[in-house]
């Protein structure tokens, strides 16, 4: 039996290989254009004309995209998603869709758009066309409102907790030398630390130190945005040209009507609060 | 008891009673598929032929190799690439699992025939019944007893593995126990731990019946 398993191990591994290779198919590039025209991607036309859209969202991270107590899905991507269904005249169907498997779902055009909080890094580009952002991310800096640190300037001296391995850790390391750095493994352990008093301010991304604010009062986010900015951008199949340019013009007009920060009050408001400069995470118009 | 009101708000109890079905819908399916295809692959498997032999015991241990993870990702996108074929989540999700029940029941199967001894033929054939007479009255209720309490056990593996389709876009139980915490993580920050324990219950309540009628079925054996 001994040579039986050696041959399944070694039809496995062609398996696996094939399916990595399978994978990895737009990188290696060649062939590619033909594979779009075989249905990887739907036009806007298909789309129109099928009368349906499907766009992959969370349906478990509050509040981008998730399923609220009655059993709809809700959120700041859903909120958009339901707004290009509309401008399309097409039915909406949304998929629920996992961080990891966010690429697959669209080179494998299981859906048409993906609306998962998706942030726009180079790695990704290779493997998906991103649309004009709708939102960013930076870093936040939240403390006590006894002592409200409201620069980064003014923590020269003083003691930031910080998580490790997190971009606050690498921004402060390189451009505050001065700010002294406590840090931590895990989120909680880091929180427990600003309520202890044992750091005078905890620094990670604003969405997070924004949304702690609001539930834990007594703290304040004076810092609401700081050091480099990530966008998050709604992201078609590579190659999907057609629908590209009408998401980039469907955001280019949506700023008229100042879409987003519509979007923002409906959605993030109650969990980031009215106080925060909307500006800080909205972009109007894909421009950061 | 801070927590447990979520389980009661909005439709969140029916919510989870629906992915408990999906859980359960999927198992049952693929358990029947497999019945019926496992047992033919288990017949496959007494052949003396021995080209059939290896064929069938490399398609066992290749679904004993590949974690159930893999074979679903596969299955679900690999196939739309090589193929453009587009299956559902669900569709993929019974395609893995009957392939996976399938070669378990045929092993299954393949051993609990084997495991008949053969004065049990050759006394059969001595009292002067015919080959169907023989298989009816002695050998398949004597191998079905065997077999019962390995294919429950089956199907409760089947039932718990489920929760990795919801990476395919399968809402299932414990799918829909994330979004619930999720969507409360701010109002009721310890729903957690009341969630998980209303999902322990549901699967607790599929599996403990299928788990006495197992143990029921291997006692009766035994005293035999």
């Amino acid at each position: 039996m001994n040579m039986i398993k050696k041959i399944a191990a070694a039809v496995s591994a062609a398996i696996l290989a094939l399916s990595l290779a399978a994978c990895s198919g737009t990188e290696s590039g060649s062939g590619n254009s033909g594979s779009s025209e075989n249905g990887n991607y739907r036009t806007v036309d298909e789309i129109k004309s099928e009368g349906k859209i499907s766009i992959g969202v969370f349906s478990d991270k509050m509040p981008f995209g998730y399923v609220d107590n009655e059993g709809e899905y809700q959120g700041y991507d859903v909120y958009f998603a339901r707004r290009i269904a509309q401008d399309l005249n097409v039915e909406l169907e949304l998929v629920p869709v996992e961080a990891a498997s966010r690429v697959e779902f669209l080179q494998t055009g299981k859906v048409d758009i993906i609306l998962a909080n998706f942030t726009v890094t180079e790695e990704r580009a290779k493997q998906v066309d991103f649309a004009l952002p709708y939102m960013k991310v930076a870093l936040g800096v939240v403390s006590p409102d006894s002592a409200v640190i409201s620069s980064a300037d003014e923590l020269n001296g003083k003691t930031l907790i910080v998580v490790k391995g997190t971009t606050a850790e690498t921004y402060f390391t390189e451009n505050y030398p001065d700010v002294k750095l406590q840090k931590y493994d895990e989120y909680n352990e880091a929180y427990s630390a600003l309520q202890d008093g044992r750091g005078d301010a905890f620094s990670t991304d604003n969405t997070e130190v924004l949304a702690w604010a609001m539930s834990n009062h007594g703290f304040t986010v004076g810092v609401e945005s700081l050091g480099s900015v990530d966008a998050i951008a709604p992201a078609v199949t590579k190659g999907n040209e057609e629908l590209l340019t009408w998401l980039n013009e469907e955001i280019k007009s949506l700023a008229d009507e100042q879409f987003f920060h519509a979007d923002y009050d409906a959605t993030l408001a109650s969990v980031y609060g009215d106080t925060v400069d909307k500006d800080n995470l909205v972009v109007e118009g894909g421009q950061m | 008891m801070r927590g447990i009101e979520v389980l009661f708000l909005g439709n969140n109890m029916l919510r989870l009673l629906e992915g408990l079905w999906v859980t359960v819908r999927l198992a049952l399916i693929s358990i029947g598929l497999s019945l019926i295809l496992g047992s033919a692959l288990g017949a496959a498997m007494t052949l003396k032929n021995k080209v059939v032999k290896v064929i069938t015991r490399v398609y066992l241990e290749i679904i004993r190799i590949m974690p159930q993870l893999v074979f679903l990702f596969i299955v679900f996108f690999g196939v739309t690439k090589l193929t453009g074929a587009n299956l559902s989540g669900e569709v993929s999700a019974v395609i893995v699992f009957t392939l996976w029940g399938t070669a378990e029941v045929g092993d299954l199967v393949r051993s609990a025939f084997g495991a008949i001894p053969k004065h049990q033929f050759e006394s059969g054939i001595s009292l002067g019944l015919s080959k169907p007479q023989l298989y009816l009255f002695i050998i398949f209720p004597q191998a079905l007893r065997g077999l019962i309490p390995n294919i429950i056990n089956l199907s409760m593996r089947m039932i718990m593995t489920t929760a990795l389709v919801s990476l395919i876009g399968v809402t299932e139980v414990l799918k829909v126990g994330k979004q619930i915490i999720d969507a409360n993580r701010f109002d009721y920050p310890n729903a957690a731990i009341w969630v998980y324990a209303a999902i322990f219950l549901l699967y607790f309540l599929i599996c403990f019946p299928l788990s006495l009628v197992s143990r029921g079925l291997a006692k009766r054996r035994a005293d035999k």
